[in-house]
């Protein structure tokens, strides 16, 4: 990846298993590094001047004519405008149809002694509730690191990360945004190695 | 402004009552896409349903939308009339509208994108909303979601909801408002009839037909659910033209699952979703 340029405007490590919000005013870069390596960071955006609009996977993946991120790729809101783009990123594609694991969807997949772990979905409704959002504003989130694979017949799922320590990802922001990250704590699939870990957010004006 | 201009001579609408005459003549007039009321007065039915059982009977319109409250045990019978329907759904929990349909869950849980006979639809908090009973068609979407405005200007000229293209996207804000819903209610949807499949890289090879007429897709509402529906144009679509077809609706009240129901039982995730169900309405 090339080093990113620009001043510096916010350089803060989102803990292991944690919540995270901030703003990225248009033009600003927010580069968001997996520092231990395969570490799944579930993504949502909103628009700064109207939370309604946010980021839309299904548009984003419709627009593009594919379902994985790469350099290159641009991240559409639920109006079909341009969110961010991504400016740089050494991890050759990232998810858009896995989702954020919750303490009643770990009841399917694992099942319900699984009901009281922490999950991303409960990391995205402490950070918006403080922004006065709620239930209604989860949508389909980005997994920046996490690796879901297509099969022929559809089968799909959570595999081995193909991300590692250091590598990244940066995104320009096309509009005044809010972004929210739950730094995935799940346990049970591989998409933190089975060990969650933290994660580092560098704004660049 | 200036005064009114005079009343055309001999108008049937020039007065009150002639107006309430003009307008009560319309009725009893039949297109293709409207609601048949009361339901049982429809066609269409399969055989073996009850007219006490029937319960909506609507033919959706090329580009139109509709809504309905559906119990716990109703099947919903799409069909593709002339093979070029795209039917775009939302679906929520009737008494927490907070709950509602997840693609995401939906693909993630089941372990496969595609949906077909034998899969379900699941909410965002770990229950069934509908369960596929029958699928004649095999191609659908959870990946492309609805048109938009943008979109639509782009491909046909317009998107509004006021004119010729409208867009799923704008169709599913006033489905939703018909509830008491809004625009953040409107979430992300699976669109029914028309495919898109994954290639290893990721590519998205849209399904767009048309195909034969008369496909059929019966879903089995597990909850008391709201189902909204948009019938516009695949986002993927690539005629230039705004290419969609009517699409035929038929519910009827049916018995709810049980213990021994083949699909409850189909897979670990799905038993366990249907437990979740069944809990919530244990009260």
């Amino acid at each position: 990846m090339d080093i990113a340029a620009g001043p510096l405007v916010l350089d803060e490590t989102v803990p292991a298993r944690a919540p995270w919000m901030h703003g990225v005013a248009r033009g600003q870069t927010l580069e968001i590094i997996d520092l231990e390596g395969n570490q799944a960071v579930d993504f949502l955006l909103y628009a700064a001047a109207d939370d309604a609009e946010r980021y839309s996977a299904q548009d984003t993946v419709a627009m593009q004519g594919n379902i994985f991120l790469r350099k290159g790729s641009v991240l559409y809101s639920s109006e079909g405008n341009p969110m961010m783009r991504i400016v740089d990123t050494n991890v050759a594609y990232h998810d858009t149809i896995g989702g954020a694991c919750s303490c009643e969807s770990n009841t399917l997949r694992y099942g319900h002694h699984t009901k009281a772990q922490h999950a991303c979905v409960d990391n995205f409704l402490e950070a918006n509730a403080r922004a006065g959002r709620g239930k209604r504003d989860m949508v389909s989130n980005i997994n920046w690191f996490m690796n879901v694979p297509v099969e022929g017949d559809g089968t799909l799922g959570i595999v081995d990360g193909i991300s590692a320590p250091g590598l990244s990802v940066r995104l320009e922001a096309l509009m005044d945004v809010v972004a929210v990250v739950s730094n995935c704590p799940q346990i049970n699939n591989p998409c933190n190695g089975f060990n969650p870990t933290a994660v580092r957010m560098i704004i660049r004006a | 402004m200036q005064e009114g201009g005079a009343q055309p001579t001999g108008s049937s609408t020039g007065n009150p009552h002639a107006a309430r005459d003009h307008a009560r003549a319309q009725g009893g007039t039949r297109v293709e896409a409207m609601p048949v009321l009361p339901a049982s007065a429809a066609d269409g039915w399969p055989q073996d349903v009850a007219d006490a059982d029937k319960v909506w009977a609507e033919t959706l319109a090329a580009g139109g939308y509709a809504g309905k409250i559906l119990a716990r045990g109703t099947r919903l019978e799409l069909t593709d009339l002339a093979g070029d329907g795209c039917v775009s759904l939302l679906a929520f929990n009737r008494e927490m509208p907070t709950e509602r349909l997840n693609v995401a869950d939906t693909v993630k849980i089941q372990w496969n994108g595609y949906l077909g006979e034998g899969r379900f639809l699941l909410t965002d908090m770990g229950r069934v909303l509908f369960s596929i009973l029958a699928d004649e068609a095999g191609t659908h979407d959870t990946f492309c979601g609805a048109s938009n405005a943008a979109g639509n200007a782009r491909k046909y000229g317009s998107g509004d909801n006021y004119g010729p293209h409208p867009n799923a996207r704008d169709r599913f804000r006033l489905g939703v408002a018909k509830f008491g819903l809004g625009v953040r209610d409107v979430h992300p949807c699976i669109t029914l009839f028309k495919g898109a499949r994954i290639g290893a890289d990721g590519t998205i090879a849209p399904e767009i037909g048309p195909f034969a007429p008369g496909r059929r897709v019966v879903l089995r509402a597990e909850m008391e659910v709201i189902v909204v529906l948009a019938n516009c144009p695949h986002v993927l679509d690539p005629r230039p033209e705004y290419a969609v077809s009517p699409v035929r609706l038929r519910a009827w009240r049916g018995p709810v699952a049980g213990g021994d129901d083949a699909l409850r039982n189909s897979t670990p995730e799905a038993l366990r979703a249907f437990l979740n169900t069944e809990d919530y309405y244990n009260r």
